[in-house]
């Protein structure tokens, strides 16, 4: 929990990893590129105090990964979300077995979501019900753009996913997050849109499809389909650490899924160990759209809460005392929410 | 000529090739590594990209045209264009100096040809800079109507950078730029009743932060990547900023 000005915030990480990218990982040049292109990400997005050595940012391990979100992070409940990138890393990128012992014994503090490829074909559809049962998967994290033999990425509305999806349903696996984030693209299977969310959001409606990286960056192709689809969300991870290089844009970001798609369906994460969630958690809390951008309303302390855990919290079923709950906001399940006044950018 | 001279004209014409999805030139971005002319008219260009995992069909298509308009120049003999630091590189250079397409390039991979990626962000960069001519009337006078910007016309834009960007788009994607012209029209020319002008002009608005966006991280990824030497080898002095308000473009024109 944060407490600032005795507000207090529930706080959950809806987006981590723990990963291994160390060199005898690395099964080839990519997994080198891919972890680096992270650390950039790093260097290019953090406060200066806030930025590790290289050699730290290739593995955290359990016992770092829990000193930094929670005890010096804030966060009560964090929640994995697995890359596994096989084509790179010999033992996969995400570490299933580390992360997903460490969620069991902390199952007050961390949830274990996994993933799937559905160019698994059905060896993969039997791998994902013994995986449902042995990690109580509530949810699971797709990477559409994984490399998989010569294939450099799939669509959410292949064949083969539908059937991944039905299976899905019937074994209560609810939350999909989907990597929609810049970079790590494969060739035009690639959707420059998210269409491919469009197609199964409206064909599951009973699954909830979180947009990782919020479409970003392709946020208006996302923002015109969740404004359609009452099941798809918003996750901010890589959007937030703009709240410090760029918080005009950051601003802008989520003044616009604020008007989009409304305060209900946003998902505050670090995308530890990309960033830790501290200094996020700290500065979202003291954000405030800046006067210039007129167009946007003011962002309240209820707004805050719902983005920073409770949103997210109440699609995972997480407990959250009484005291820290924030009511529904009473929004229309499709179209626009915003209200604000047309006034210039 | 002289090799001064052959290098700016090198340079000049690697101005009109665009990141499609940023909406600027690859030079202003700091993409081009190097720029070797020789006596004999050869060229040889090293770009390079702010991650390993930029798009392949982006990498493709910026290098491709570089290629293009350094052997359209009637100077220019032999023309090398290398990317450098891809994960596709290698398939990236060996297409290119073959001159094997982007489908001969990525075989099975590649569905499709470029040009439908071109003309969707060619769309976005209008959608884009119309919004911006439309959000500074909004800023001149508060009092605005906003409805009402559905019948706002060309020769009622004040003439700055902001609209002659707009002209340029509106040209590279085949509408006509008469003065009485409506400025908020679809990529085919169609304008919006007053009803629906509030929400096509927040639509256009996501388009815009989603460009401006994305050349904030990129230009911020490249110096991340190659620290003080992002900038490119151009000439001193003449820094692509991160910083400040969003440039317009210097051109938006499309090798064909």
């Amino acid at each position: 929990m944060y407490e600032k000005n005795g507000e207090k915030y529930f706080i959950v990480d809806a987006h981590v990893a723990l990963w291994d990218a160390r060199e005898e990982n690395q099964r080839n040049i990519h997994g080198k590129q891919f972890i680096d292109c992270f650390y950039d990400y790093h260097r290019n997005l953090s406060p200066e105090s806030e930025v590790w050595d290289y050699d730290d940012y290739l593995y955290q391990g359990g016992e770092r990964l829990m000193k930094d979100l929670f005890a010096d992070g804030y966060v009560d409940h964090a929640i994995f979300q697995p890359a596994h990138l096989g084509e790179f890393y010999y033992k996969g990128f995400g570490q299933t077995d580390e992360a997903s012992e460490l969620a069991a014994e902390h199952p007050d503090k961390l949830t274990y979501n996994h993933h799937f490829d559905p160019r698994n074909g059905e060896q993969g559809l039997d791998q994902l019900r013994l995986d449902a049962e042995k990690y109580h998967l509530k949810g699971v994290k797709l990477y559409t753009a994984e490399w998989h033999g010569d294939s450099r990425g799939y669509k959410l509305d292949d064949p083969w996913a539908y059937r991944y999806f039905q299976a899905c349903r019937e074994l209560g696996i609810r939350n999909i997050h989907v990597h929609k984030g810049p970079t790590i693209r494969p060739l035009d299977r690639d959707a420059f849109d998210v269409a491919d969310v469009d197609h199964v959001a409206s064909d599951f409606t009973d699954l909830n499809f979180v947009v990782e990286h919020c479409g970003l960056p392709r946020l208006e192709d996302f923002c015109w389909i969740a404004t359609q689809e009452p099941n798809v969300h918003a996750g901010l991870a890589v959007a937030m650490p703009f709240i410090h290089s760029r918080p005009k844009y950051f601003a802008q970001i989520l003044g616009e899924l604020l008007y989009w798609i409304g305060e209900d369906r946003i998902q505050f994460s670090s995308d530890y160990a990309i960033w830790t969630p501290r200094w996020l958690i700290e500065s979202f809390v003291d954000f405030q759209i800046p006067d210039e951008l007129g167009e946007y309303p003011q962002l309240t302390t209820d707004q805050k809460k719902k983005i920073l855990g409770l949103n997210a919290a109440a699609m995972y079923d997480i407990p959250v005392p009484a005291e820290l709950q924030v009511a529904a906001a009473d929004e229309t399940s499709v179209g626009p929410r915003g209200a604000d006044e047309m006034v210039g950018a | 000529m002289d090799d001064q001279q052959r290098r700016d004209s090198a340079w000049h014409a690697l101005d009109v090739v665009i990141d499609p999805e940023l909406d600027e030139p690859i030079t202003d971005l700091g993409f081009v590594r190097s720029l070797e002319v020789s006596a004999d008219g050869a060229v040889s260009v090293h770009l390079r990209l702010p991650t390993s995992f930029c798009a392949p069909n982006f990498a493709y298509l910026m290098a491709s045209d570089a290629k293009d308009v350094l052997t359209a120049l009637e100077w220019t003999g032999s023309v090398t264009v290398e990317l450098d630091d891809h994960h596709d590189s290698d398939i990236i250079n060996t297409g290119l100096a073959a001159d094997a397409g982007y489908r001969g390039t990525f075989r099975h991979e590649a569905l499709d040809d470029l040009s439908e990626l071109r003309e969707t962000f060619l769309r976005k960069a209008h959608t884009a800079a119309m919004e911006r001519c439309l959000t500074a009337i909004l800023r001149c006078d508060r009092e605005f109507d906003v409805s009402e910007l559905g019948a706002v016309r060309l020769d009622a834009l004040p003439a700055d950078d902001i609209t002659e960007s707009l002209l340029r788009r509106r040209r590279s994607i085949g509408l006509s730029t008469e003065a009485d012209d409506l400025v908020m029209v679809d990529h085919r020319g169609v304008g919006y009743a007053p009803d629906a002008v509030p929400m096509a002009l927040r639509r256009a608005r996501s388009t815009r932060i989603s460009i401006d966006g994305n050349a904030h991280f990129c230009r911020g990824l490249l110096r991340t990547r190659y620290g003080d030497d992002a900038v490119g080898p151009r000439t001193a002095g003449d820094t692509p900023s991160d910083t400040g308000t969003f440039v317009p473009l210097s051109a938006l024109t499309m090798p064909a």
